[in-house]
């Protein structure tokens, strides 16, 4: 018998993985620098097949790396810049040891930096990979420009963080993008379409912030160093794809406007421009002074395989879209001051409508309260003093409603002092069988064109949708348990007639007419088929049994959280009208 | 220096003070100047016509009032504090004996010399007056005598009097060291205020003296000095000359790095994917994207949908979970106005979270199944097409007081025997349901059986160690006496050899209920079996230690032998081949095929299940059927292999009983569950085509009792009808 024997974990999934302990010695880096490499680079640990090969024969828990992945990094000319940094910092320290002024001051001017520029293109070889991976990065910038000026992180960075996303929202503003948006009680998320992809980001509500001790601000640095470079470069980019300027410039126009006033006010010279970005009031220039978008009626190539439907479908779609980047345009909004501004401005000027505020509240309003042709003004307040007729004083969630539903609205539900209808979230699709809350249905009869009906009428349709409903959940009932309940009866029957047999001689022979049963042949074919069912059910194979159990208990909990849902509104509605009736009497 | 100068004092101010009452009391004195010349302040100790006590000296009134150090020689000083009680000083009398002490003090200059040391009266110190409170005295001089209290008469009303007709109460001062009281003269009142508009005590002191510029712009003919220049004034430094060859060679080793220019283009950004080329793309190594974060639903909506916050149980149950169980990881919550919603407090945990899953959480790429869970049901004949079987349960035998172990059809299909623990047997008829005999056996029966043979109508029935053959004589009358021929076959029995069975004839009671033969076994008898033809039964004796488990007796001869030589395990039942020479015995995990003729174990089976509890051979013989304890039913084909073909877990509870039909291809299941299960089993003559094997029918009628549910079950011999037992002491016929 021939051939050496064959050793353990020399070859095989065992070869490809490392630990994480030896990628470092092998990268010859301290564990704060490896976690800052594999940020910057992208590097994640794999979760092999079968764990106890990888991890030669133990089973202890370990975060293996691909062995390619840390091959990778060993060429990554930013390793040799952390080195250096640490070798500055050893220098700095020894000179501030020996007091020796003149020499930390020469060190600080040579101060080693990197840049991470090749890494993003490395990362995102293709522009709409960035784009496909910039959710994060914007969640990130706009939190850490919400973070005060001072202590967590350097104040540059905040100011690049704000800098980025203030570009970003110009940018959605200026290719009017937006698609979503939902006020949510962790902030307030929004949806865009940027070059067909859909970006989502969250934006915390304008609070200072209650810095927690248990998170670790280091890393969170590294991710926006790399974010804060990828997200200039996004924007550049977008900037360009739209032939405006970048770094970002007002127009001429709003530029002559804003200049009127006393810039003092509100900022020091140097922070003006961006304040005045950030007002999102005024328009961007352009590098070629386009006049008003082309509107390039695209034509129509019918793609081979799709019929007609999904064409007229894909067209209202469009239509649908174009209808809602016009959602606001030629309407005018006053935002009191008790209103998120920021929030505001930017989702209305993505729809195309004017927006203004008090002078005092930031830079860059275009009109006064006094303005007669103001036609909505947002307060988020019980009254106010002075109403004007001319305008609907309604509350902030009618904006955010209206986006949401692609259509205006109609604003008695919103006006000050009204309780505000349910705010919905955007991103739920319902599909057949999921809970849909009745005030989403409503909104989807208003996009269908369908005017409200009087509220006792839509009452008495929910009723019946509850109704409808229930009887549903009942047949399901009956589906599962109506044979057994017959098989029952009929034993029921057997045993009194048996025992009537069998007792037979002292009881009184009696004859009762008997019922003639009808049967119902849907019903019995029904029976049959869940029988039928349940028996092929029984010769299911295992490993599919348990597959069809586990999806079957998937589809149950989701039957039975809906219906949880459902029975929960319709007790809170029933407490509702009691209390109205009660209010009544 | 100070008891000099008391004594002095001391002799002054009898002559002045005509009105002290007290002797007792010290009166002490103290002048105090800063300088010579001027007498800013003029101390004198004068007490007030009612104060029968005498000042104390300035210092110490200070020490005591203010707590600090006891450094307070210094008007200055005492006076920069800006406290009017603070510098008090003597009290202030008339000018004449102003002018007086002024006379005696250029008498005495150097009696007041001693400005530099405290002059203290009260030797206490520096410390809390209160602590005297409560003595007579109030300290002790510099003899060491004590100072006593001046005795105080002034009540509030008098203070009340004083303030409103003494026209210096407001300059009047109260000492607290020793407890007298001194009124400011103008000049101390004068310094007081001076002190507190921060100016200088002395009035004459000029703050803006013009100065003298040694060194000015202006260039001078000579110079400031005349000493001439030194020698190293004119030699290169040798210090510097080092400093400069260390700079020199610390640039040219490279240590010492010309200033790097100011690096800007950080911030600065530019076309980055201005030349995509595909190459990178193509090379890009494996890679999985993170998962994006799911999207929020209607519950995290500051104002949802009433139905979407939580009652009092969920939030209870939310607050119980721990937060890696939670479904939701906040709270819904309803604003009724947006400005009243709070910044969310876990949000930049929740931002940090999401850092920590992108950098450390191991990546796996999971393919999801994406199935129809219908596609996922085998596609099976439909029960329809498989008929006929028993669907209804159509018959109840009642009778039976406890459970029926064991059934059994007559092979005319007329006659149904069972088995109970009560200790009979009863024969029934099919169709009627009627019992047409009891037999009182006198044990728990634990086998019934009925000779498979339709010549004969014989029973046998296992009980206790014996093994009875009884003749129920429900037959024609030439079926009755061929069995009893049979039975009288051969009378010589044969002294039983190693078996250790005995063979008896019953007697008088037992004779009249039918019974004929008596097998007597040394061990409890668990199962007794015929062979197709008739003649032979096979009884099972359960016993892990010896060999004499299973019992061949022929009846003709009356004879009785055992086929095995050795013990392979607990038996649990067996069975004939119904056409070859084939002998069927299940131990508890497997079953041995023997081969009768050759005397050797043709197969053993393995049943892969944990203890076998009923077995059953198909008509043909090419099949065979284990159910067992852990609720599985196996199926085993011959030719095929020594696995089996199928296990069926149809059943939630062990299966006590499995039967083939005679003629149908069905086999049914009993379960202790409570039901019966018949599936459908076609054999194919066939090599190559497997069975099919279709479950038809649930049979559920019998009540658990005792955990237990049916107990066996069998087949009528030609219709397509069922029988089972149960513990609920029924057997029902399912048709």
């Amino acid at each position: 018998m021939g051939g050496l024997q064959k050793k353990k974990f020399e070859r095989g999934s065992a070869t490809n993985y490392i630990t994480r302990n030896k990628a470092r010695k092998k990268l010859q880096l301290s564990l704060p620098d490896f976690r800052r490499l594999c940020i910057l680079k992208g590097i994640y640990p794999h979760e092999p097949k079968h764990k106890k090969k990888v991890n030669k024969g133990s089973t202890a828990q370990r975060t293996f790396y691909m062995l390619k992945d840390i091959r990778f990094l060993m060429h990554e000319p930013i390793v040799g810049k952390f080195r250096d940094y640490k070798v500055f910092v050893r220098k700095l320290k020894k000179a501030y040891g020996k007091t020796e002024w003149s020499a930390v001051e020469r060190l600080r001017e040579n101060k080693p930096t990197y840049k991470l520029d090749h890494i993003i293109k490395e990362r995102y070889p293709a522009f709409i990979d960035a784009l496909r991976d910039i959710d994060d990065a914007l969640c990130m910038c706009f939190l850490f420009s919400t973070f005060a000026r001072t202590g967590k992180c350097h104040v540059q960075t905040i100011q690049l963080c704000r800098r980025l996303t203030v570009e970003w929202m110009n940018f959605v503003i200026a290719s009017r993008g937006l698609r979503k948006v939902f006020l949510s009680i962790k902030g307030i998320y929004y949806q865009a379409e940027v070059m067909g992809q859909l970006i989502t980001w969250l934006v915390p509500y304008q609070f200072a912030h209650d810095h927690p001790t248990d998170v670790d601000y280091r890393v969170m640095a590294t991710f926006t160093e790399l974010y804060t470079t990828l997200l200039g470069f996004v924007n550049f980019r977008l900037y360009h794809s739209l032939n405006l300027l970048y770094p970002p410039k007002l127009d001429g126009k709003a530029m002559s406007e804003l200049k009127e006033e006393d810039e003092d006010d509100y900022a020091m010279n140097s922070e003006c421009y961006l304040e005045k970005l950030s007002a999102l009031s005024a328009s961007l220039s352009r590098v070629v002074s386009a006049t008003e978008e082309e509107d390039a009626e695209l034509d129509q190539f019918p793609v081979e395989g799709e019929d007609t439907e999904k064409m007229e479908a894909r067209e209202r779609e469009q239509k649908q879209q174009e209808a809602q980047k016009k959602l606001f345009e030629g309407l005018k909004f006053y935002l009191n001051r008790e209103v998120p501004r920021e929030s505001l401005a930017f989702v209305i000027r993505c729809f195309g409508g004017e927006v203004s505020w008090d002078k005092s509240v930031c830079i860059g309003s275009k009109y006064e309260v006094t303005d007669e042709t103001i036609t909505h003004h947002i307060v988020d307040r019980p009254n106010v003093d002075k109403q004007y007729i001319n305008r609907y004083y309604i509350q902030p969630q009618w904006v955010y409603d209206c986006v949401n539903a692609k259509i205006r609205l109609p604003v008695e539900d919103y006006f000050l002092g009204v309780t505000l209808p349910p705010h919905l979230s955007p991103f739920v699709e319902e599909k057949e069988g999921d809970y849909v809350p009745p005030e989403k249905l409503k909104i989807m009869a208003l996009q269908r064109g369908e005017k409200p009906a009087n509220e006792q009428e839509e009452d008495e349709e929910e009723e019946e949708d509850d109704d409808e409903d229930d009887e549903e959940e009942e047949e399901e009932e009956e589906d599962d348990g109506g044979n057994d309940e017959e098989e029952e009866t009929e034993e029921q029957n057997l045993k009194t007639m048996q025992e009537q047999s069998s007792q037979g001689k002292s009881l009184q022979v009696k004859v009762t007419p008997g019922k003639v049963t009808v049967e119902n042949k849907a019903r019995l074919e029904q029976e049959e088929k869940a029988e039928e069912k349940r028996l092929a059910i029984m010769m299911m194979k295992r490993k599919e049994k348990y597959l069809f159990d586990k999806i079957m208990f998937g589809k149950k909990r989701k039957i039975r959280e809906a219906n949880k849902l459902a029975a929960k509104r319709k007790a809170h509605d029933d407490a509702e009208k009691s209390k109205k009736k009660k209010a009544r009497k | 220096m100070d008891d000099r100068r008391g004594n002095v004092q001391s002799s002054e101010q009898k002559e002045e003070m005509k009105k002290v009452q007290e002797k007792t009391t010290k009166r002490r004195n103290k002048e105090k100047e800063e300088l010579g010349d001027e007498q800013i302040l003029n101390l004198n100790n004068e007490p007030p016509e009612e104060d029968e006590d005498l000042s104390d000296s300035e210092d110490s009134v200070y020490s005591g009032l203010e707590d600090s150090g006891s450094d307070s020689e210094e008007d200055e000083e005492d006076g920069s504090d800006g406290d009017v009680t603070v510098d008090s000083e003597q009290t202030h009398q008339a000018e004449e004996k102003k002018n007086m002490t002024e006379v005696k003090r250029k008498d005495d200059e150097y009696e007041h010399d001693s400005s530099d040391e405290e002059d203290i009266r009260n030797t206490v110190g520096n410390i809390p007056m209160e602590w005297y409170r409560d003595f007579p005295h109030i300290g002790y001089d510099l003899d060491g005598k004590k100072i006593y209290k001046p005795i105080r008469n002034k009540d509030e009303l008098d203070d009340f009097l004083d303030k409103m007709e003494n026209p210096d109460y407001w300059r009047t001062v109260h000492d607290n060291q020793t407890g007298s009281v001194i009124v400011l003269s103008d000049e101390q009142v004068e310094l007081v205020n001076r002190l507190q508009r921060g100016q200088f005590g002395d009035i004459n002191f000029n703050e803006y003296q013009p100065s003298v510029e040694y060194f000015s712009s202006d260039v001078m003919i000579h110079p400031v000095t005349n000493r001439p220049e030194d020698k190293r004034s004119f030699i290169p430094s040798l210090v510097e000359k080092e400093k400069v060859s260390k700079l020199v060679h610390a640039i040219k080793m490279g240590w010492i790095k010309p200033r790097r220019v100011e690096d800007n283009s950080r911030g600065t950004f530019y076309d980055l994917w201005a030349s995509e080329d595909s190459s990178i793309l193509s090379k890009h190594r494996m890679h999985l994207p993170a998962p994006k974060i799911p999207l929020p639903g209607h519950n995290e909506s500051y104002n949802p949908p009433p139905e979407y916050l939580f009652t009092d149980e969920e939030r209870a149950l939310w607050e119980q979970q721990d937060p890696s169980d939670r479904k939701l990881p906040y709270v819904p919550m309803k604003f009724s106005s947006l400005r009243q919603v709070p910044a969310f407090p876990r949000f930049i945990h929740e931002r940090f979270e999401r850092c920590l899953d992108l950098y450390l959480c191991p990546r796996q790429r999971k393919m999801r199944v994406n199935v129809n869970p219908e596609d996922l049901i085998p596609k099976l004949p439909k029960p329809k097409d498989l008929q006929p079987f028993p669907t209804v349960q159509s018959l109840v035998y009642r009778g039976h007081s406890s459970l029926i172990r064991s059934i059994s059809v007559s092979p005319s299909g007329q006659w149904l025997a069972s088995g109970s623990d009560d200790g009979t047997v009863r024969i029934w008829e099919v169709c009627s349901s009627r019992c047409m005999k009891t037999i009182q056996v006198g044990g728990a029966v634990k086998t019934v059986t009925w000779n498979p043979n339709p010549a004969v109508c014989l029973l046998a029935v296992a009980l206790n160690s014996v093994v009875l053959i009884l003749s129920p004589a429900l037959a024609d009358r030439q079926v009755v006496s061929s069995s009893e021929r049979l039975l009288l076959g051969d009378q010589e029995a044969e002294a039983a050899e190693d078996t250790g069975a005995v063979w008896s004839e019953a007697e008088g009671e037992e004779l009249n209920q039918g019974i004929r033969l008596k097998v007597h076994h040394p061990k409890a008898v668990h199962q007794v079996v015929w062979h197709a033809k008739g003649d032979y039964l096979a009884s099972v004796m359960p016993d892990n230690s010896s060999h004499l488990q299973v019992l061949i007796h022929q009846l003709s001869r009356r004879r009785s032998q055992n086929p095995f030589r050795r013990n392979k395990g607990l038996v649990q039942c067996v069975s004939f081949h119904p056409v070859r020479p084939y002998f069927f015995v299940a131990t508890q995990r497997s079953v041995r095929i023997y081969n009768l003729v050759k005397q050797e174990m043709t197969k053993k089976l393995q049943a892969n299940s944990k203890w076998i509890s009923s077995m059953a051979v198909h008509p043909g013989g090419d099949h065979v059927i284990c159910g067992s304890y852990d609720c599985r039913l196996s199926w085993f084909d011959l030719d095929l292999s020594t696995k089996p073909y199928k296990m069926l877990r149809h059943h939630k509870k062990a299966v006590r009983g499995v039967a083939y039909h005679r003629v149908y291809p069905l086999f049914a299941s009993a379960s202790d569950d409570g039901s019966v299960i018949v599936c459908h089993g076609t054999v194919y003559n066939d090599l190559l085509q497997n069975p099919l094997i279709v479950p038809v029918k649930v049979l559920r009628g019998h009540v658990m009792t005792h955990d237990l549910g049916v107990l066996d079950v069998t087949f009528h011999p030609t219709q397509p009808w069922v029988f089972s037992s149960g513990a609920d002491n029924t057997i029902r016929l399912f048709t």
